[in-house]
C-alpha cells in the first residue's frame, strides 16, 4: 500500500534527524537547553499585555546590533568626516537612510519598551524576593543602555551631539577632588574633540554592546532559575502536579508564549515602521533639529536639551541649586549636589527590592495608599521629563516675593521631591498600606 | 599526603577539613595569586593612561595673538584658544560704571575664588585695561557657551543690566563674567592668562609678568 510506504519513508528521514540530534546532544547540550528554556520552561498562564515588553526589548537589541553593524560599514569616526559620513549614509548609500533611521528611531523605541518593561516589574512586584538579582541585572542593563545612547549620540557630530557630550562629560568634573582629572581622562583632551569622538565610537560599537549582551544573558538565566512572576504576584512553583512536578498554573513557554510574543512583535513592528517612514525625527524628540548642524565648539545652540529618555534625570540635575561653598574653611562652591541627585535618581531603582515591605507583590492586592504614591511617582516622572525638554525659563518667573525664581525650576523641585519620596518613604507606606488577601491560584 | 587530600575529599565529607589543609601549598597559592593580581593591575596602567590627552592634544595649546582695534565699544569678538571660545568685550563707560552697582546680586563679587582669574585681574573690572574684558566663554556649570546679552533689558527682562545668559541651564553672568546668585553655575567665568604685547595687540595664553 502506498500509505505504508510514505510512513516508512518519513520515519527514515525522522531517523536520520534523530541520529543527527543525538550526535549533537552527545557533544553539546542542545535538546536539554531547548527544554530548559523553551519547551519545558513553565511560565504562569496569566501573562497579560505588560508581558510583551521583555521580549520586545530583546527584539530591539537585536535590531540595534544588526543595523549598527551595517552603519559602521559607512560611518567615519573622525571629527572632520563624521558629520558628512552620516549625511552620506542618508543620501548616497543605497537604503542607508532606512538603516540609519531604524537605528536612531530604534534608540527611542528601546527606551519606550524598557520603561514599560520596568513599569511592569514595579506594578507586579517582579523585583521582590526571590527575583532581586534579576532586577539588579536589569538596572545594570538600563545603565548600559543609557551609556550606549549617550556615546551613540555623539557620533553624528552635530551641534546637539557635541554640546550634549560636553555637558555630560563635565558632570564628572563636579565630583570632589578627582572630578576634573576624570572628565579630562574621559575626553582624552581639554575639550570634546576628535579624540573623544574616536573613543566614544569604540565604547558604542564594541565595549558596551559586549557588556550588554552578557548582562542580558545573566538577566534571562537568573529569570529561568527562579521562574517568572505574574500579574497576581504569587509563586506558581508552590502548587505543582504531584505526578509530573509541573506547576499547576504553568504552561510551556514554547509554543504558548512564543506565539503570543510573535503577535506582540508584529504589532510592534507596525508601530515602529510607521514612525520610521512617517516621523523618524518625531518632531525633534527622537532626533533633535540642532543635530542637523555640524558641531561648532565655539557656539552653543540657543536651547540645548537631551533626547526625551534622559529628560527626567536632566530636570533633576537642573533643579538642584549648587553648593555655595564655605569661604572661611576654603571649601569652594560646587555643583556636585545636582550631579549627585541626578545619579541617585537613576541608581535608586536598584534599591526597590529592599525598600518595598508590603506583604503582597502585585498592585492587584495593594491598597489605595500605595496606588496614590505610585500615581504621584508616574506623574512626577512625566512632568520632570517634559520640563527637561524645555528651557528653564519656559514658564517665566515668579515675582519678587519669591526672589524672581523661574517658575519651571520651582515646579521641577516640587516634583523632584515627590520622585525621591516615592522611594525614601516606601518602607513606611508599603507597611502601612491595607492590602487584600492573595489567592492560592492565579486569576484571569 | 596529597593522595590523602584528594582521596579524602571525594570519599567522605565527614573527615575533619582543617586537618587536611596543606598550609604550605595554600600560602603559596595566596602569595602567587596576589602577585598575579598585582601584575594584572600593573598591566592595566598603560591602557588607562592611553586615554589621557595625547602629546598632539597637549601641543595644540599655543597662545593666540589678537588685534583689538576692530572691536567697537559696546561689542565683542570671540577668538579660539585651546579649542575654547575666548570673548574680548569692549565695554563702554556706562557698562563699567554699572559693574560695582550690582555686587549684592553676585555670588563672588570680589573674585575671591582664586582659580577663576589671574592675580592681575582680581580688581573691580576683572581686567587689565578697564574697558577690555577677556573671558573664557565656557559656563562654569557644565561647559556650554553662554549667549551674549550685552545690552540691558530686552528679552532678559527689565532687571537685566547686560551680560551673558547660558542657554543650557540658565546661568547668568555680568559683563565681567561674574555669576549672578541663583544660577546653577557655582563660580565666575574664567579669565585666561593674557598680556598686551603692544597697545593694540593682545596675547591670550601667556601671563602678564608680575608687576613687582
Amino acid at each position: 500500500m502506498t500509505n505504508k510506504k510514505t510512513v516508512e519513508k518519513k520515519s527514515a528521514v525522522a531517523n536520520a534527524f534523530d541520529a543527527g540530534l543525538n550526535w549533537v546532544d552527545a557533544r553539546f547540550p542542545l535538546t536539554s537547553n531547548i527544554k530548559a528554556h523553551l519547551t519545558e520552561y513553565y511560565a504562569p498562564k496569566n501573562f497579560n499585555f505588560w508581558y510583551f515588553f521583555g521580549s520586545l526589548s530583546l527584539l530591539v537589541l537585536v535590531l540595534q546590533i544588526l543595523t549598527g553593524i551595517f552603519l559602521t560599514m559607512h560611518y567615519k569616526p573622525d571629527a572632520s568626516l563624521a558629520f558628512a559620513s552620516v549625511e552620506y549614509i542618508m543620501r548616497d548609500v543605497p537604503w542607508g537612510w532606512l538603516i540609519r533611521y531604524m537605528h536612531s528611531t530604534g534608540a527611542s523605541m528601546f527606551f519606550i519598551v524598557v520603561y514599560l518593561h520596568m513599569f511592569r516589574g514595579i506594578i507586579y512586584g517582579s523585583y521582590r524576593n526571590p527575583r532581586e538579582l534579576i532586577w539588579l541585572f536589569g538596572v545594570a542593563i538600563f545603565l548600559c543602555l543609557m551609556g550606549e545612547a549617550f556615546f551613540g549620540y555623539l557620533l553624528p557630530w552635530g551641534q546637539m551631539s557635541y554640546w550634549g557630550a560636553q555637558v555630560i562629560v563635565n558632570l564628572f568634573s563636579a565630583i570632589p577632588f578627582i572630578g576634573p582629572d576624570v572628565s579630562e581622562w574621559l575626553r582624552g583632551d581639554y575639550l570634546v574633540s576628535d579624540a573623544t569622538l574616536n573613543r566614544f565610537f569604540a565604547f558604542h560599537v564594541i565595549a558596551l554592546p559586549f557588556v550588554l549582551a552578557g548582562l542580558v544573558a545573566a538577566h534571562i538565566i537568573a529569570l529561568h532559575e527562579v521562574g517568572s512572576n505574574n500579574p497576581d504576584g504569587i509563586e506558581i512553583k508552590k502548587l505543582k502536579d504531584k505526578k509530573t512536578g509541573i506547576p499547576l498554573d504553568g504552561i510551556p513557554f514554547h509554543p504558548y508564549y512564543t506565539v503570543k510574543d510573535i503577535v506582540g512583535t508584529v504589532v510592534f513592528l507596525m508601530v515602529f515602521s510607521t514612525i520610521i517612514f512617517f516621523a523618524p525625527e518625531m518632531g525633534g524628540y527622537f532626533l533633535e533639529a540642532n543635530n542637523f548642524v555640524p558641531a561648532n565648539p565655539l557656539v552653543t545652540p540657543a536651547h540645548i536639551a537631551p533626547v526625551w529618555y534622559f529628560t527626567p534625570y536632566y530636570s533633576i540635575l537642573r533643579a538642584v541649586p549648587p553648593f555655595p561653598g564655605v569661604s572661611m574653611l576654603g571649601i569652594p562652591p560646587s555643583l556636585f549636589p545636582g550631579v549627585a541627585a541626578m545619579g541617585l535618581s537613576v541608581m535608586v531603582f536598584a534599591l526597590l527590592p529592599w525598600l518595598d515591605k508590603s506583604p503582597v507583590k502585585s498592585i492587584r492586592y495593594r491598597g489605595a495608599l500605595y496606588k496614590k504614591w505610585l500615581s504621584a511617582f508616574v506623574v512626577s516622572f512625566i512632568v520632570l521629563g517634559y520640563l527637561g525638554t524645555e528651557p528653564s525659563n519656559v514658564w517665566g518667573q515668579f515675582g519678587p516675593w519669591l526672589g524672581n525664581a523661574e517658575r519651571a525650576t520651582v515646579v521641577a523641585r516640587i516634583f523632584m521631591i515627590i520622585y525621591f519620596a516615592f522611594f525614601i518613604l516606601m518602607p513606611w507606606y508599603t507597611k502601612k498600606d491595607k492590602t487584600l488577601a492573595v489567592p492560592e491560584r492565579v486569576t484571569g | 599526603m596529597s593522595d590523602n587530600i584528594s582521596g579524602g575529599h571525594h570519599a567522605s565529607s565527614q573527615l575533619d577539613e582543617a586537618s587536611q589543609v596543606d598550609l604550605e601549598k595554600r600560602n603559596f597559592l595566596i602569595a602567587s595569586s596576589t602577585v598575579g593580581a598585582l601584575g594584572c593591575a600593573a598591566a592595566a596602567v598603560p591602557f588607562v593612561l592611553s586615554m589621557t590627552p595625547s602629546e598632539r592634544a597637549k601641543a595644540a595649546g599655543a597662545p593666540v595673538e589678537v588685534d583689538i582695534t576692530k572691536i567697537a565699544p559696546g561689542t565683542m569678538i570671540t577668538v579660539e584658544w585651546r579649542g575654547k571660545p575666548v570673548w574680548i568685550i569692549n565695554r563702554t563707560a556706562e557698562m563699567t560704571a554699572e559693574l560695582p552697582k550690582h555686587d549684592d546680586q553676585l555670588t563672588d563679587p570680589g573674585c575671591e575664588v582664586v582659580s577663576q582669574q589671574p592675580e592681575y585681574c582680581k580688581n573691580k573690572d576683572r581686567s587689565i585695561k578697564p574697558n577690555l574684558a577677556v573671558v573664557v566663554g565656557i559656563c562654569t556649570h557644565l561647559g556650554c557657551s553662554p549667549s551674549a546679552k550685552l545690552q540691558p533689558k530686552g528679552d532678559m527682562g527689565d532687571n537685566w543690566m547686560g551680560g551673558f545668559f547660558c542657554p543650557c541651564h540658565g546661568s547668568k553672568f555680568d559683563l565681567a563674567g561674574r555669576v549672578f546668585k541663583g544660577s546653577p553655575a557655582p563660580v565666575n567665568l574664567v579669565v585666561p592668562p593674557h598680556k598686551y604685547l603692544t597697545e593694540n595687540t593682545l596675547l591670550i595664553g601667556v601671563d602678564t609678568e608680575d608687576k613687582a
